[in-house]
C-alpha cells in the first residue's frame, strides 16, 4: 500500500526489534504517518485540514468523555446540571465551551476538507471509496452533533428536537408513527434525551472507526495534490514524516490559536440565545433555527413552500435537504472529466468559486434568518441553484470543457523540469 | 445511470423550487405582507458599556455589589436566582461571614420537608443553598433572572434598556395601529418583544436603593448595575476564563511560531 521507493522500518533498539516482532504497531505507524508514507511533495495548506479534523475528533472525545462524568441525561435535571458543569465543576466551564465550540471547529474544518475535495477533485478515481466514507462520516458527524445539541434541554434543544424528528413524520403513512418511535413518545421528553445522550456518546467511537477506513482507504492510492497529476516518480515525493508532520503541526497551531481564541473570549458567540432558557414544551421560541453549521440545509428544507403536484411542501422539504447531502455520494460519477484538479478546469473552476461557493453561503445566510420574506424567495433561488450544480451543470462542464494543459509531473510542476521522469518510465504504484 | 437520473433529478427539484418561488412570488405582490406594531416600533437595545465587556474586560466588583443591592432590595420580590448560590457571593467581594448573614436575613426562607411527618416547614438560609424559589401570585410569570444576560440577544444592554425603556405609548403607534392599545395590567415598553410587559417599571426613583459606598442611586445608575450584576450571575467565571485565556492563546502564539521555523527547516532542503 505504497511506492517501491518508501522508507522501511528498520528498528535498532533490541526492545523494538522484540516489539516489532510481537505486535508491530511502531511500524504500522512509521508506515501510516511516519518515514514510510511518501507524500506528493507539492501539498498546500488545503491538505493540512484532514489532520486538523482528526484533532478536532479527539477534542470533542477527550472533552465529551469529561462532560459526560458532571451531566446528568435526565429532562428534570438535565438543564440545571449544565448549569452545575459550568459554575461548579472544576474547569466544568472551560470543558463546556470547548465542546460546544469544538464542534463548530469541527465543521468549520471539515467543510473545507470537502471544499477542498471540490476544488481539486480529491473524489474522483481512483479515490472514490475515500470520499464515499468522508460523506458517511460527515453524515454521522451531524447526526451527533444534532443530538449533542438536545443535551443542555434548553428552548433551542427541545424545539431543535422537535423539528428535526419532525421531518419523518412527513414519510407517508408510516411517518407519525416513525417519529413516535424515534422519540419513545408524542414530543421530546426524559425518553428521547436518554437516548440521544447514549447515541451522542456511541456516534463519535464510529466516527473514528469509519475515519481509520477513510485512512486506510486513502493509503492505497496515496495523497492526491493540487495538480492532481498521479505520483510517477521518488522525486514527485516526499516522506509524511518530517516534512508533513512539521507542516501540519504549523497548521495545527494556527488552528489552536484561532480556536482558543474563541472558547476564551467569546464562547457564546456561535450559540442561539434561546438555549439559555429552560425547555418549555408550552412555549415556542420565535424562531427555531439550529446550529449554524446546519444552516444551509435548514434553507433548503425551509425553501419547499408549495405542494409540488400531489407531493406536499413538507415531504418535498425532507427529501430535497438529505438528497442536498446524498448526492455527494454520487459526485465521482457526475464529474466525469479526465482532470482532476480544477487548477486544470477553467470552467470548473469559474463554477465552483464563484458558483458553489457563495451559493451555499447565502443558502446558510437565509437558513440562519426567520423564515420571511425577502429571505425564502432568496433560498429557493439559491437552493435550485445548489442542485443544478451538482446534478446538471457538473456533468455539463466535465462534456464541454476543455482543461489546461496538465504538467507532465509533481516534479516538473515544482522545479520546471523533470528528467529523471522523462528518462525513466513510469513506476505503477503497488498496491 | 447516474448521467441519466441524475440531472432528471436536479431538473425536479429545481422546478419544483421555482414553483415555490413563483407562487409566493404572486402571493407577496397581490398581498404584500402589512407591517405590525411590534415590526416597527420594536426598539434594538441600547448602547451601553459594562466593566466586563471586551477581550480585557473585568468586573467591577463594587458595581457588581451595588447590582445585588438593587436584586435584593427589587427584582427579589419577584424573580428568583435559583442557579446561583450564597457562597458565590464571596466572588463578588463579600467576606464569609457577611455571605453568612446575608443568607439568614434574606427575606424568603429555604424550604425543608421531614419524610417522616409529611410536615414541611422553612429555615435560615445557610451560605451552601441556592438563593430559595420566589412565590409570585400576580399577572406573568417572573422568570428566573439567574441566565438572563445569556438568555437575550445583547443581554446586559438588553436589561438595561428594558428596566429603563418604559414610556407612555406614542400617539403615533395609536394611530397607525388602533389594535395595538397596550391592555389593562401590562405596560408599554419598545424594547420588549411583542411591546406590551407584565412587568410594572420596577426602578421608578433616584435614591431607590441605599448604596452603601455613596454613589449616588439615579435610576440609571441602579439599571446599570443590577444588569452588570446579571452579567455576572450568568457568567460567574467570566474573569477566570479571560485571564486563562491570554497565557493558552499567548503560548499558542510562541509555539505556533516555533512549528513554523521548523517546519521551514525541515523544507529548506526541499522545493515544494
Amino acid at each position: 500500500m505504497s511506492f517501491p521507493w518508501a522508507q522501511h522500518y528498520e528498528p535498532r533498539h533490541p526492545f523494538m526489534q522484540w516489539m516489532d516482532e510481537k505486535l508491530p504497531l511502531p511500524r504500522f505507524v512509521y508506515n501510516a504517518v511516519g518515514a514510510g508514507y511518501p507524500v506528493p511533495r507539492n501539498l498546500n495548506y488545503w491538505w493540512n485540514f484532514g489532520v486538523l479534523a482528526g484533532f478536532c475528533l479527539v477534542i470533542q472525545i477527550v472533552t465529551g468523555v469529561i462532560l459526560a462524568m458532571h451531566y446528568a441525561a435526565n429532562a428534570g435535571v438535565a438543564f440545571d446540571s449544565t448549569e452545575h458543569i459550568m459554575r461548579d465543576v472544576n474547569w466544568g466551564w472551560m470543558m463546556r465551551y470547548a465542546h460546544a465550540n469544538g464542534a463548530s471547529a469541527f465543521f468549520v474544518v471539515v467543510y473545507t476538507h470537502i471544499f477542498r475535495g471540490f476544488l481539486f477533485g480529491s473524489y474522483k478515481a481512483p479515490r472514490e471509496m475515500i470520499w464515499l466514507l468522508g460523506v458517511v462520516i460527515f453524515l454521522l458527524m451531524m447526526a451527533t452533533a444534532f443530538m449533542g445539541y438536545v443535551l443542555p434541554w434548553g428552548q433551542m434543544s427541545f424545539w431543535g428536537a422537535k423539528v428535526i424528528t419532525g421531518l419523518f413524520s412527513a414519510i407517508p403513512l408510516i411517518g407519525t408513527p416513525l417519529q413516535q418511535w424515534l422519540l419513545g413518545g408524542f414530543a421530546p421528553d426524559n425518553a428521547a434525551l436518554n437516548r440521544f445522550f447514549s447515541l451522542h456518546f456511541l456516534l463519535p467511537f464510529v466516527i473514528a472507526a469509519v475515519v481509520i477506513l477513510h485512512i486506510w482507504a486513502l493509503h492505497i492510492p496515496g495523497s492526491t495534490n493540487p495538480t492532481g497529476v498521479e505520483v510517477k516518480t521518488e522525486s514527485d515525493t516526499v516522506p509524511f514524516h518530517p516534512y508533513y508532520t512539521a507542516k501540519d503541526g504549523f497548521g495545527l497551531g494556527v488552528f489552536l490559536i484561532l480556536y482558543t481564541a474563541v472558547v476564551f473570549f467569546a464562547p457564546n458567540a456561535l450559540g442561539h440565545p434561546d438555549n439559555y432558557i429552560p425547555a418549555n414544551p408550552l412555549s415556542t421560541p420565535a424562531h427555531i433555527v439550529p446550529e449554524w453549521y446546519f444552516w444551509p440545509f435548514y434553507a433548503i428544507l425551509r425553501a419547499f413552500t408549495w405542494d409540488f403536484f400531489f407531493i406536499p411542501a413538507k415531504l418535498m422539504g425532507v427529501l430535497a435537504m438529505f438528497s442536498a447531502i446524498l448526492v455527494w455520494f454520487f459526485l465521482p460519477w457526475l464529474d466525469t472529466s479526465p482532470v482532476r484538479s480544477s487548477r486544470y478546469r477553467p470552467l470548473l473552476r469559474k463554477f465552483v468559486w464563484f458558483g458553489l461557493l457563495p451559493d451555499v453561503i447565502i443558502l446558510g445566510y437565509c437558513g440562519g434568518s426567520p423564515a420571511a420574506e425577502p429571505f425564502v424567495m432568496i433560498s429557493q433561488i439559491a437552493a435550485a441553484y445548489y442542485f443544478l450544480h451538482f446534478l446538471v451543470i457538473l456533468p455539463i462542464v466535465s462534456s464541454i470543457e476543455k482543461p489546461e494543459p496538465l504538467p507532465f509531473s509533481i516534479t516538473e510542476d515544482v522545479l520546471g523540469k523533470d528528467d529523471h521522469a522523462v528518462l525513466a518510465p513510469a513506476q505503477p504504484a503497488a498496491a | 445511470m447516474v448521467r441519466l437520473f441524475g440531472p432528471l433529478i436536479g431538473l425536479f427539484f429545481a422546478v419544483a423550487l421555482l414553483w415555490s418561488f413563483g407562487n409566493g412570488a404572486y402571493v407577496a405582490i397581490t398581498e404584500p405582507a402589512a407591517a405590525t406594531a411590534e415590526s416597527v416600533f420594536h426598539k434594538h437595545p441600547k448602547e451601553v458599556h459594562f466593566a466586563s465587556d471586551g477581550v480585557f474586560g473585568r468586573f467591577d466588583k463594587e458595581q457588581l455589589q451595588r447590582g445585588f443591592a438593587v436584586y435584593k432590595e427589587v427584582c427579589s420580590t419577584c424573580h428568583s436566582l435559583k442557579q446561583v448560590s450564597f457562597r458565590d457571593l464571596t466572588a463578588i467581594g463579600y467576606s464569609e461571614a457577611e455571605v453568612k448573614a446575608i443568607a439568614k436575613q434574606w427575606g424568603n426562607k429555604a424550604q425543608t420537608f421531614d419524610p417522616k411527618t409529611g410536615d414541611r416547614a422553612d429555615r435560615e438560609n445557610l451560605a451552601s443553598d441556592h438563593f430559595p424559589p420566589v412565590y409570585y401570585a400576580g399577572q406573568g410569570s417572573p422568570p428566573d433572572l439567574s441566565l438572563m444576560t445569556k438568555a437575550r440577544h445583547e443581554g446586559p444592554a438588553y436589561v438595561y434598556s428594558l428596566l429603563t425603556g418604559y414610556e407612555a405609548q406614542p400617539a403615533a403607534m395609536l394611530k397607525q395601529f388602533p389594535d395595538a392599545k397596550t391592555p389593562d395590567g401590562l405596560h408599554y415598553n419598545p424594547y420588549f418583544a411583542n411591546l406590551n410587559l407584565a412587568m410594572p417599571p420596577p426602578l421608578t426613583t433616584d435614591g431607590q436603593v441605599t448604596y452603601s459606598d455613596g454613589t449616588k442611586a439615579s435610576v440609571d445608575q441602579m439599571a446599570k448595575d443590577v444588569s452588570a450584576f446579571l452579567v455576572w450571575t450568568a457568567e460567574p467565571k467570566l474573569d477566570k476564563r479571560k485571564q486563562t485565556g491570554w497565557p493558552v492563546v499567548g503560548f499558542l502564539i510562541a509555539a505556533t511560531i516555533l512549528a513554523y521555523l521548523a517546519k521551514k527547516n525541515v523544507w529548506a532542503d526541499q522545493a515544494h
